[in-house]
């Protein structure tokens, strides 16, 4: 045990915390040194969170926290009382949570939230903590400190409140920093500036203990990494290392299931299902998939788009009376059995698209034309006949459904049948069909009892995919799907989706913010910036060859795995 | 602040013209109410007299735009019964039940703090109490505890006056029964939202600072609570002042509340529709109250 070397700023050994009879985290060891940062990453319910906040002894007040050494600076915060634990948050170890449009009071400015670790554990007056708080501002590199300081978390931009989270956290320059997950809720280009910046805490001399899930972050800043699984520790080593040449199987599959930068139809998730296994996937899978033999022959050799965008524009009003033009004269063509990806930071529009092609919002300007016919100008009676064949695909499943229906009435009701009939009563054809789309998207039939609350976040997916494939669509609008999922569970719905395209010869159109995802589905790719499509081509090009400034800009941004 | 003023005047209007039309409902003649109610002996020459000089004789229409005009210059006319200007009649009660109203919305909020913030951080049996305390509360009627706490704190205990004197003593039964139903109210309210605030980030941030949790509930998590209750104490204001009808009454208070039970028995149109206008009117004032009192807690309203 070298634990105690006195350069080390926290020390943990054999950390176990529980919830009543249930064990979240059993038996962790590591340490930190002054100036370096550790990553723990790990994906939900993996009890990296519990852990970092048993670090603060901020548990919770029916979690049973024990540990044979738990050491801050050289110093037992075991058993310590509530009072003395109090003493040392925010002085000797930081908090920076995710999100800090809620993680800072949105009622209060943020400069007195800043200034509050100054007045809970020092004796400086009102004037003094307010000069501290315009230097911490400026030190985390936020412009214009004096006017910033006056104004609430949610007047501020995602990177900007992100800053003022850190600099609250490090007012009185503690000795340990905990991250967890602070940049989930940022974009790209945020997200690198943030990293650069804990990146500069670090050097610094301060210990940072990041806290995420995403690998390709963490290999951005961390000098070391630590993977946890189902409260264990099971990987430790140097960042190169373990991401570079995982041992652990649970570490092979999360860094399997990174996108970026693996080929178009490179498998992510290293469980195959068994009728993949006849299907082995082709190096050159661009080609592959839009090779797809179709099993209707209406395809005339001429008129392979499917779906297309012609000059679509929509504004809306904001509460001040102004109009914001959410979309700008974007126009787009989706290939028969090709993936066309939309990349975007929020607010760029992606969204608003996604609805504008699902004809749930008239554009102002411009047209959607579906299969050479007119859509977004046809007339709803009309459309609705038509909507089946183009599925549609959510970010939030569980919101999408009604929560009080089982599988098998969503899916009964998306096949064009009344959903009110209970099981008994359902005919046996119905429930073939039911088996069949959950066979399709790799559910087993136990999943039809259940009702969306009782899913896990991927099977919750897998349900909205076999949704969207009831009506037997040719086309899929994908907006956003993976982005409230795990890495490993994202690895396997985007390979699904993939059968899913090979199989049915499906068009996808795949909206979403991960650049990283994006490059790995696409055939076809429009960026999208304040509206506008900025850039679009083959993805292949547009990779490895950006033409436009933010598109470079987005490009660098993304975080990689260490080639 | 246009959209608010010709929303008052809307509600205003709406409040007048239901009146009108729904006093007219109740059975029986006018001008009997005008000459002493519905036992007296009137002439029918007295009775044609007093319908020409009040104008019943004229079609309802006119009759209603005539009530309209005389509201819109401020005059709410005279009593039937009383033989008096309803407006400074129904004033001079005013200010009694707004007292009353005001001083129960006051300790209904301090109970429901306090029974919130107890509940909340006391563990799981505290909990429990506070909860069942607050359904207990929310579901007692007027009337019964009314007459419980005569029957408590005059008969057995006598240590206050079973009817409403002039002194603060006096106050203090009526005000109990109109805070403690109201309490369990808004603690419900509280409770729920303070457990939410409670469990947000920036309380975790909060703590992670080192804040103590009684720092936690003043300055984060009690604000963000008490958003909602605030909007509801409009509508808590409202239900307040027709409470008051009931305890006004078991109190033998001088108040709105009783002046209105009493017009409304003579059949006396003018000193009801004057009652409703006035409540009307205290009740837009309390909505703009709230309003500001929600802006005041939630500097996120007054970025614009």
């Amino acid at each position: 045990m070298t634990m105690t070397e006195p350069a080390a700023a926290l020390t943990v050994h054999n950390l176990r915390v529980g919830f009543g009879a249930d064990p979240v985290v059993r038996g962790v060891s590591f340490e930190i040194a002054r100036g370096e940062c550790l990553a723990i990453v790990g994906e939900s319910g993996s009890g990296k969170s519990v852990t970092a906040r048993s670090l603060l002894g901020l548990a919770g007040a029916n979690a049973r926290v024990g540990a044979d050494q738990l050491e801050l600076g050289g110093q037992t915060v075991l058993g310590l009382t509530d009072r003395a634990w109090r003493a040392r948050r925010g002085k000797d170890v930081g908090l920076v949570l995710q999100d800090a449009l809620v993680s800072l009071d949105p009622l209060r400015p943020i400069g007195r939230e800043i200034a509050d670790s100054l007045r809970l554990h020092t004796t400086l007056g009102a004037a003094a903590r307010a000069r501290r708080v315009l230097e911490l501002l400026d030190a985390v590199g936020l412009p214009e400190p004096a006017t910033q300081v006056q104004k609430l978390s949610g007047q501020l931009s995602g990177g900007e409140r992100q800053r003022a989270l850190i600099a609250a956290a490090i007012a009185l320059d503690p000795p340990l920093l905990i991250a967890d997950e602070p940049t989930t809720a940022l974009d790209v280009t945020v997200q690198a500036q943030i990293l650069a910046l804990l990146e500069h805490i670090t050097r610094a001399g301060t210990a940072v203990l990041l806290i995420s899930h995403d690998l390709a972050v963490v290999s951005r800043i961390a000098h070391r990494v630590a993977v946890m699984h189902d409260g264990r520790m099971i990987e430790t080593g140097r960042t190169e290392q373990v991401l570079g040449a995982p041992r652990h199987e649970q570490t092979q599959r999360m860094v399997a299931a990174i996108p970026a930068d693996k080929p178009r139809g490179t498998r992510l998730s290293l469980s195959t299902r068994p009728r993949d296994a006849a299907s082995p996937v082709s190096a050159d899978s661009t080609v592959l998939a839009n090779s797809t033999v179709l099993d209707d022959s209406t395809v005339s050799a001429a008129s392979t788009v499917v779906l297309e965008a012609i000059g679509l524009s929509k504004s809306y009003r904001r509460p001040d009376g102004s109009r914001h033009l959410a979309v700008d004269d974007v126009s787009f063509a989706l290939q028969r059995g090709s993936t066309l990806g939309i990349v975007g930071e929020s607010g760029s529009g992606k969204t608003t698209t996604a609805r504008l092609l699902l004809a749930l919002l008239p554009p102002d300007r411009g047209a959607v034309r579906v299969f050479g016919e007119p859509w977004s100008a046809a007339s709803e009676k009309t459309r609705r006949g038509l909507r089946p064949g183009v599925g549609a695909i959510y970010q939030d499943a569980l919101g999408s459904f009604d929560p009080r229906w089982n599988v098998a009435e969503i899916l009964t009701d998306a096949l064009g049948l009344s959903p009110g009939l209970r099981q008994r009563r359902r005919a046996p054809q119905t429930t073939a069909r039911l088996l069949t789309l959950l066979d399709e998207v790799g559910l087993a039939a136990a999943v039809l009892t259940r009702r969306p609350l009782e899913l896990s976040g991927g099977q919750r997916q897998r349900v909205g995919i076999a949704r969207a494939l009831a009506g037997r669509p040719e086309i899929l609008i994908c907006d956003e799907p993976v982005s409230s999922l795990d890495v490993s569970v994202q690895a396997q719905v985007l390979d699904l989706l993939d059968d899913l395209q090979r199989e049915r010869g499906l068009s996808l159109i795949f909206i979403s913010h991960d650049l990283g995802v994006v490059q790995h589905v696409s055939d076809e790719i429009a960026v999208m910036r304040a509206g506008r499509v900025v850039e679009s081509g083959p993805a292949a090009r547009v990779f490895a060859a950006p033409q436009h400034p933010y598109s470079v800009q987005l490009l660098a941004a993304v975080p990689r795995l260490p080639a | 602040m246009a959209a608010r003023l010709g929303g008052a005047i809307f509600v205003l209007w709406a409040v007048a013209s239901i009146t009108f039309f729904a006093v007219r409902l109740i059975p029986g003649d006018p001008a009997q109410a005008v000459l002493g109610g519905p036992g007296s002996q009137a002439s029918p020459e007295a009775l044609a007299a007093v319908r020409t000089e009040y104008g019943f004789d004229k079609p309802v229409l006119v009759q209603y735009l005539a009530q309209l005009g005389r509201l819109a210059t401020g005059d709410l006319g005279r009593s039937y019964a009383l033989n008096q200007d309803v407006g400074p009649l129904v004033l001079d009660q005013l200010g009694g039940t707004v007292l009353l109203a005001v001083l129960a919305l006051a300790l209904a909020w301090l109970l429901a703090l306090a029974l919130a913030a107890w509940s909340t951080r006391g563990g799981t049996v505290a909990a429990r109490v506070g909860s069942g305390l607050e359904i207990v509360a929310a579901a007692l009627p007027h009337f019964w505890l009314a007459t419980s706490l005569i029957v408590v704190f005059s008969i057995w205990l006598g240590v206050l006056p079973p009817i409403s004197t002039v002194g603060a003593a006096g106050l203090v039964l009526p005000v109990l029964t109109l805070a403690i139903p109201l309490a369990g109210f808004l603690g419900q309210i509280l409770r729920e939202s303070l457990l939410a605030a409670l469990e947000s980030p920036f309380v975790l941030s909060a703590r992670a600072r080192g804040e103590s949790e009684r720092g936690v509930l003043w300055t984060h998590a009690l604000r963000h609570a008490s958003l909602p209750a605030i909007s509801l104490s409009g509508w808590a204001f409202g239900s307040l002042i027709s409470g008051a009808v009931v305890v006004e009454t078991i109190f033998a208070r001088p108040g709105l509340g009783r002046t209105l039970l009493t017009a409304v028995t003579l059949r006396d149109v003018p000193v009801v529709i004057g009652v409703v206008m006035i409540v009307a009117v205290a009740y837009i004032l309390m909505t703009l109250l709230t309003d500001a009192a929600t802006r005041l807690v939630d500097p996120r309203l007054r970025s614009e």
